[in-house]
C-alpha cells in the first residue's frame, strides 16, 4: 500500500470527527486528580509559579492545560507568577496568560505577572532559590520587579506554594533536581506525550505532587475545572486517529503472519 | 476581524499547507517554508537572548557600573569579559579562547549536578523503591499492593542488571537481564503509545486552525 | 594557556560548587551566590556560537553552490528581518509578535505534526510481533494508545463489560504506567544518573576533556 494512502486516512480520521463534533465522556486519572486537589487545597492568596517551558511545537498539548490551570487559579484568587526557560516561548506564554486573564478579569501586577525568559536553565532555577529579583529584575514588559504590587512580599521559593512546569523536554527533571531537592519547592508538571512515561518514578516518590499527561491530561483538567475547551474537543477527535492506527497495526500484523505462514 | 489578523491567518495557512505538501513529495514550497522556519526561529532566538539575557545580565550592570562607579559593580565586569570571549569564535587564530567560558560553564554544571543528582535520582528513587516494604511491614498494604511492590523491585533490579556490563550475561544474570528487557519493552511500548497521542494532538491543532480559522476567514469574505 | 587554564577553571568552579552546597557559612553562601550570578552573565554570550555556526553553514552552501543553495538566502532573509525588527522595536512590538504568531508558530507546530503521518505509516509497515519482546512492546503500545482516548473505555464497556475492570482499558493503561513502566524508567534513571555523576567527577578532575575540542 502506498504510504500516501495511509496519510489520506490519517487526515480523514482528523477532519471528519472534527466536523461531526463528537463528545464522549472523559474519566479522570489519579495523577490529574492529585494535581487538581493540590491546587484546590491552596488557600486564596497563595502563589503559584508556572513555568511555560515549551515552544510552538508543543502548544497543542500544553496550551489547553495551561489555560485550564490559569482559569482555576484566577477563579480561586491564587496569584500566578509565570516564567519560561525556553527561548521560543515568551510571546506564546504571554498570549496565553493575557487571553485567560482578560476572560477572568485578572489584573496584571496584582493577580498575575509574566517575568519572561532568562537563558541558562540550571542557573536560573538556582538563582531564584536565593532571590528571584537577582534573575528577574523586571517583568517581561520591563516594569521593575520592585514596582509590581504582587511581588512585594515574594523573595524566593519560600513564598511560592507550588511550581508547575508545563514542559516538552527535560526541564521537569531539572526543576526536581535543583528546585525540589535543593530548595524543597513543591512541584507539579504538565507534559507532552513524548515524555509522559518517564515522569512516573517521580510521581511515586512524591517529587511530583501531580501530573497532567498530554492532551488527555488537558481534557481531564478542563473536565475538573468545569471549563471544557480545546482539550475536551481534541481528545475526542484523537480517539478516531488512535482507532485508525490500532487498526493499521492489526492489519499489518495479520498480513505479516499470513505471508510468514505461506513462506513456511 | 481586522485586516492584519486576516492576512496573518492566510500567511499561516499558506505556510502550513506548504509544509504539508511534503507528504506528497519534496517540492519548492516545502523547501521554502523549511528554510524560512530556520531563519525566523534563529532570528527570534537571537532577539530574545539579547533582550532577556544579555541586556539584564550584562549590559544593564555594565551601564550601572559606568554610571555610578560603584566598586562592587566592577566585579561583574569579570564574567562579562569572560562571556565576551565567545566572540573569539569569529577569529580562527583565537578560537581556543572560547574554552575559558565553556570550561567555567561545564565545571559549574558538573559541580552543581553531583550532590543534587545523587539526592534526587539515586537516594530518592531508591527510597521510592523500598518504601512500600515499610507499608508491608506495618500491614497496611493489600495483597495486590504487595504484588505491585514486589513487581517494582524485581523490575528495577532486572532493568539495572541489563545495563550492568561489568559482568558477562550468563546463567542467572542472563535470566535477570532477560526479565529486564521485558520491563524495558513495556516501558518503550508505553512511551510509544503516549508519543502517538502527542504527535496526533499536534496534527489535530493544525487541522483545527485550517478548518475553524482559515475556512472561517474565507466565509467572512462573502 | 590553551589547555591548562581551562582545566584549572573547570576544576575550581566544579569543586567550589560542590563544597559551597554543603556549608551554610555566610562566606560560603556568598561565594555560591556569586558563582551563580557569574554563570548567569556568561551563559547568554553562548548565543554567539549558535549564530556563527548557522551563518557559516549557509554561507558555505551559497559559496559552494551545493544542492538547493538558493534557499539559504531564505534563511538569511528570515533571520535578518526578525533580528532587525526585534532589535530596533523590542520583542513586545506588534510587528515582531505578528511575525512570530503567523510565520514562526504555524511552521513550528506544523513541522512537528508531520510526525503523526509518519508514525501511522511506520505503525502499519514496521510494527510487527516478530519476537516475544516485540510483542510485549506492541501490546503495551496498543493498550496505552486505547487507554489514552475516551473511545477506548467506550468500546471496552460495550464489548468487555463482563470483566471486573469497570474503568476498562484506561485502568490498564494507568496500571502499566504506574508499575512495569515505572520500574523500567526507574532503572534507566538510576543508570543514567550514576553515569552523569561519574562523568561529572571525570570532568572536574580533568580526566574527561572532550569539551576542549581538538587542537593544542
Amino acid at each position: 500500500m502506498d504510504r500516501r494512502f495511509v496519510f489520506i486516512l490519517v487526515a480523514l480520521a482528523v477532519i471528519i470527527p472534527m466536523l461531526l463534533s463528537i463528545n464522549l465522556p472523559v474519566s479522570v486519572s489519579e495523577p490529574t486528580q492529585k494535581f487538581y486537589d493540590y491546587v484546590e487545597a491552596l488557600p486564596a492568596g497563595s502563589t503559584i509559579m508556572i513555568a511555560f517551558d515549551y515552544g510552538p511545537s508543543s502548544l497543542a498539548e500544553l496550551n489547553p492545560m495551561a489555560k485550564a490551570l490559569l482559569k482555576q487559579c484566577f477563579d480561586r484568587d491564587i496569584r500566578v507568577i509565570a516564567i519560561t526557560l525556553i527561548v521560543d516561548a515568551p510571546t506564546l506564554a504571554s498570549a496565553v496568560i493575557q487571553e485567560v486573564a482578560t476572560e477572568k478579569g485578572a489584573v496584571e501586577g496584582e493577580d498575575y505577572v509574566f517575568l519572561g525568559y532568562r537563558p541558562g536553565q540550571v542557573q536560573v532555577m538556582l538563582g531564584m532559590g536565593t532571590d528571584i529579583a537577582s534573575v528577574y529584575d523586571t517583568d517581561y514588559n520591563g516594569t521593575a520587579i520592585g514596582e509590581i504590587p504582587m511581588m512585594q512580599n515574594i523573595t524566593n521559593y519560600d513564598q511560592i506554594d507550588l511550581l508547575v512546569d508545563f514542559a516538552s523536554s527535560d526541564t521537569v527533571e531539572s526543576w526536581i533536581i535543583y528546585a525540589n531537592v535543593r530548595y524543597n519547592q513543591r512541584i507539579a508538571a504538565g507534559v507532552t506525550g513524548v515524555i509522559i512515561a518517564q515522569m512516573f518514578p517521580y510521581l511515586q516518590t512524591g517529587q511530583l505532587v501531580g501530573l497532567l499527561s498530554g492532551i488527555l491530561g488537558a481534557a481531564e483538567y478542563e473536565n475538573l475545572v468545569g471549563a471544557p475547551a480545546k482539550g475536551m474537543q481534541w481528545i475526542n477527535v484523537e480517539s478516531f486517529v488512535h482507532l485508525l492506527i490500532v487498526g493499521l497495526v492489526i492489519i499489518g500484523n495479520i498480513t505479516y503472519f499470513i505471508h510468514r505462514a505461506r513462506e513456511e | 476581524m481586522d485586516f492584519w489578523s486576516f492576512i496573518g491567518i492566510w500567511v499561516a495557512a499558506f505556510l502550513t499547507l506548504s509544509i504539508y505538501s511534503v507528504l506528497y513529495r519534496d517540492n519548492p514550497f516545502y523547501r521554502f517554508a523549511e528554510h524560512l522556519f530556520v531563519g525566523v526561529s534563529v532570528g527570534y532566538g537571537i532577539v530574545l537572548s539579547i533582550y532577556q539575557g544579555l541586556v539584564p545580565f550584562a549590559l544593564k550592570p555594565l551601564w550601572e557600573t559606568v554610571e555610578t562607579g560603584a566598586p562592587e559593580g566592577f566585579i561583574k565586569l569579570i564574567p562579562i569579559c569572560i562571556g565576551l570571549l565567545f566572540f573569539a569564535r569569529l577569529s580562527p587564530r583565537h578560537t581556543w579562547l572560547i574554552r575559558y567560558p565553556i570550561a567555567i560553564l561545564i565545571g559549574f554544571g558538573s559541580g552543581i549536578a553531583i550532590p543534587n543528582v545523587l539526592r534526587a535520582n539515586i537516594f530518592e528513587q531508591t527510597r521510592g523503591t523500598i518504601a512500600p516494604f515499610a507499608e508491608i511491614a506495618a500491614g497496611t498494604l493489600s495483597g495486590w499492593g504487595i504484588f505491585e511492590a514486589v513487581l517494582m523491585v524485581v523490575g528495577v533490579i532486572c532493568t539495572l542488571t541489563y545495563f550492568f556490563f561489568a559482568v558477562e550475561h550468563r546463567g542467572p544474570v542472563k535470566w535477570l537481564s532477560k526479565v529486564g528487557i521485558a520491563f524495558l519493552m513495556i516501558g518503550f511500548g508505553s512511551a510509544f503509545g503516549n508519543t502517538v497521542m502527542g504527535r496526533v494532538a499536534l496534527l489535530i491543532q493544525r487541522v483545527d486552525f485550517l478548518l475553524n480559522d482559515w475556512i472561517a476567514s474565507i466565509r467572512a469574505l462573502f | 594557556m590553551k589547555r591548562q587554564v581551562p582545566l584549572v577553571l573547570c576544576f575550581v568552579f566544579g569543586i567550589v560548587m560542590i563544597l559551597t552546597q554543603f556549608s551554610p557559612h555566610s562566606v560560603s553562601q556568598w561565594v555560591y551566590e556569586e558563582v551563580i550570578s557569574w554563570v548567569l552573565i556568561i551563559g547568554p554570550f553562548a548565543l554567539v556560537l549558535a549564530t556563527v555556526t548557522l551563518i557559516q553553514t549557509h554561507t558555505a552552501r551559497i559559496r559552494r553552490r551545493t544542492e538547493h543553495w538558493q534557499y539559504s538566502f531564505v534563511v538569511f532573509a528570515g533571520l535578518i528581518i526578525m533580528v532587525l525588527i526585534g532589535i530596533f522595536f523590542t520583542p513586545q512590538n506588534s510587528v515582531f509578535e505578528w511575525l512570530y504568531n503567523n510565520v514562526q508558530l504555524p511552521m513550528d507546530a506544523t513541522m512537528f505534526s508531520l510526525l503523526a503521518f509518519f508514525i501511522a505509516s511506520a505503525a502499519y509497515r514496521a510494527f510487527r510481533a516478530r519476537t516475544f519482546e516485540a510483542s510485549l512492546l506492541l501490546i503495551t503500545a496498543l493498550i496505552v494508545m486505547m487507554g489514552n482516548v475516551p473511545v477506548g473505555d467506550f468500546i471496552w464497556n460495550k464489548v468487555l463489560f463482563w470483566t471486573p475492570w469497570e474503568d476498562g482499558v484506561s485502568w490498564w493503561r494507568q496500571w502499566i504506567l504506574d508499575n512495569p513502566n515505572l520500574s523500567a524508567r526507574r532503572g534507566i534513571i538510576l543508570g543514567v544518573s550514576l553515569g552523569v555523576i561519574s562523568q561529572s567527577i571525570r570532568i572536574i578532575l580533568g580526566i574527561e576533556r572532550s569539551y576542549l575540542g581538538g587542537g593544542d
